[in-house]
């Protein structure tokens, strides 16, 4: 538990509470992104460079900025007004609480064994293409597949029928 | 001798950390570069302000500024002091802390990117493995601070002003990233020290640079569009067009925080003109074997400058692309240019050297060139000009 | 605590804030949020474990997280669009009146 860990960890957790706890949807995207930011900085700390870079492009620079788009399109005036909690709000909290309760049991219920205080792994870009070229092809090839796909079902679901209002 | 003047700066370093005890001495170095950083990239800013200034007043056939000292050299310097000393200006109704914390985090991602390019031989930042995806992350946080801009002000004409500039920065960042990935395949490493010492080596007095490849000069050609496009930059300045939506996404930032937004997009541009001599043209290295003697940082700065050059040269002379125009260009012709030039450099590597390399390679990237910009125009039907009052 | 545990502890927390966000909050984008974070911290767990883990020469943590970022990612373009389309509909995005299924 070092001092880097402590710091990232509490600046990811605020973070994400409070996406889910502000009421201005706009202000709850940001905080998420400073969450990611912050999981981010938490993979670099485990040595993962290349996942910590690809999760700042494609969640803060995608993800974030789609919510964002929506948002804006979504907004109707009377938005703020609402209350912002759903009806049954208190057996939503109580089950996530229960579920954080019993996964703390569990982590700590179970013997880890001692670490063998393994050196950093260093891990290259290279080993990753390698790994996706040889062991991983063929999720590969289906991520690609699955990333069409979700792309020609995006811009389906969003388009509007009549084409003169884009 | 060459070597010491090479390695100045590097040396001075070494000799300044000698006096720090060892256990700060990694902080203290981070903190020089850091701070060597923060001064040399602000002050190209105020030359390429005033540089800038001048060479668009020629262009358009008129002085640029001359009053403020000989040929206007104190022109950066009054307009810093104007920007310092202005009101700052927050509307009521806009968000405070969002419309604070935009210029802040424009300014920030766009000094973050100049961690990992390599001004010099043994001078960077910061030596990461995956320095290039670093780059482009750092880039992603740029979209994230216009829509703080656009959105916080609480005005109509600035959202929608933010709204086309995410859409141009998203749109563009796909050949951008893409025109990279051919680089990344030849040299076959992630980090930008690699890239170049892949570059350095000479044939006879010719250099190895990726943009001396018909797939490197292609690719080139898109990382520099698109740079220009990703910092909102005429052609592609729409978003923040004098003419038509005043100032886009800053309209409502006065003083100091507007100084900041100017002094963010163009330290962008540096930070991708840095990228692109990093990945096309060699980096630091000279551009003849005879000329190795040169130190390394100054032929880095002398390709920014000619790059620089060259931006303020396309500003003065090519009008500016209507939405429609410029998003039609990205998808349409740059994205398919971008997908068919890594193909182009997966076939020169594996045919074997000569000119029938050459020639095949060049035929490929010229084809689908001409192709793609033939099958897109938009042919419309001139007209002879009728005048109906003036007979 | 030794590291992996604190990383677990972490991932657990992150997911169950992300479960109650999207229990109980009434905009249909916070539920998508919601999901997200729980993915986010379903990857930080697979990272811990290759790190702390018998064998990280194998790489599977990190490859594991890359396709887990690349699926979310598409899933949460398939559902903003769903959101659009839906409040195109209902002309709303609460959740708590998008009770009929009467179109």
């Amino acid at each position: 538990m070092t001092v880097v860990f402590l710091i990232l960890a509490v600046l990811t957790t605020a973070g994400m509470a409070a996406a889910m706890g502000l009421r201005n949807l706009v202000h709850c995207v940001l905080a998420l992104t400073v969450g990611f930011t912050g999981l981010a900085a938490l993979y670099l700390e485990l040595g993962a460079q290349f996942v910590g870079f690809t999760q700042i492009i494609v969640y803060v620079g995608a993800v974030a900025i789609l919510a964002v788009f929506v948002i804006m399109m979504t907004q109707s005036a009377g938005a703020l007004t609402r209350p912002s909690l759903s009806s049954f709000w208190v057996g939503g909290s109580l089950v996530a609480g229960s579920v954080f309760a019993v996964l703390a049991w569990a982590i700590f219920s179970r013997v880890i064994p001692r670490q063998m205080l393994l050196p950093e792994p260093e891990v290259t870009v290279h080993q990753i293409g390698d790994a996706l070229m040889h062991r991983f092809v063929l999720p590969l090839e289906i991520i690609g597949l699955l990333l069409t796909v979700a792309l020609i079902g995006a811009v389906v679901l969003a388009i509007r029928e009549r084409q003169g209002m884009q | 001798m060459p070597e010491t003047i090479d390695q100045i700066f590097v040396i001075l370093k070494h000799w300044v950390l000698g006096y720090v005890p060892a256990e700060a001495q990694p902080v203290f170095s981070a903190l020089l570069s850091v701070v060597s950083v923060l001064v040399v990239f602000p002050l190209l800013f105020a030359i390429t302000t005033l540089l800038e200034r001048k060479a668009l007043g020629r262009i358009q056939n008129r002085y640029g500024p001359n009053r403020t000292g000989p040929y206007g050299f104190l022109q950066p310097v009054a307009d810093a002091v104007k920007s310092l000393t202005k009101e700052d200006i927050v509307p009521h109704t806009a968000d405070g802390v969002v419309h604070f914390l935009a210029p802040l985090l424009l300014v920030s991602a766009a000094l973050l990117a100049y961690a990992v390019l390599p001004v010099g031989r043994n001078m960077i930042v910061a030596n990461l493995n995956a320095g290039v995806l670093f780059f482009f992350a750092v880039g992603s946080l740029v979209e994230l601070a216009v829509f703080m801009a656009g959105w916080s002000s609480r005005n109509k004409y600035s959202l929608l002003g933010a709204m086309r500039a995410i859409a141009q920065m998203i749109s563009y960042e796909v050949p951008l990233v893409l025109a990279s990935i051919v680089v990344i395949m030849a040299a076959g490493s992630l980090s930008t020290v690699a890239i170049v010492k892949m570059q350095a080596a000479y044939t006879g007095i010719w250099p190895h640079w990726f943009v001396f490849t018909p797939w490197g000069f292609a690719g080139f050609v898109l990382f520099m569009i698109a740079a220009t496009a990703e910092s909102n930059r005429s052609p592609f300045d729409l978003p923040e067009g004098e003419s038509e939506i005043i100032a886009g996404y800053y309209i409502e930032y006065s003083g100091f925080k507007f100084a900041l937004f100017f002094l963010g997009e163009y330290l962008g541009m540096f930070a991708t003109s840095g990228m692109a001599i990093t990945l096309f043209l060699g980096g630091w290295a000279a551009p003849f074997s005879f000329l190795t003697w040169v130190p390394s940082y100054f032929w880095f700065f002398f390709k920014l400058f000619v790059l620089i050059a060259g931006f303020i040269w396309v500003r003065g002379t090519l009008p500016r692309l209507r939405m429609d125009q410029l998003m039609n260009f990205a998808w349409r012709f740059m994205l398919p240019m971008a997908l068919l030039n890594i193909f182009i450099a997966g076939v020169w590597h594996f045919m074997p050297a000569g000119p029938s390399r050459w020639l095949v390679c060049v035929v490929l990237v010229a084809a689908p060139c001409i192709l793609l910009s033939r099958g897109l125009k938009q042919e419309k039907k001139l007209q002879v000009r009728t005048y109906r009052f003036a007979e | 605590m030794s590291s992996l545990t604190s990383y677990l502890l972490l991932s657990a927390l992150i997911f169950s804030i992300g479960l109650a966000g999207a229990l109980t909050r009434r905009n249909a984008i916070l539920v998508l949020i919601g999901i997200e974070l729980m993915l986010n911290a379903a990857n930080l767990n697979f990272l811990a474990f290759w790190r702390y883990g018998p064998n990280p020469a194998a790489l599977t943590g990190i490859m594991f997280t890359i396709f887990s970022i690349s699926v979310a990612a598409a899933e949460a373009a398939v559902g903003l669009g769903i959101i659009l389309a839906v409040h195109r509909h209902f002309k709303t995005t609460d959740l708590d009146q998008m009770n009929s299924m009467k179109g």
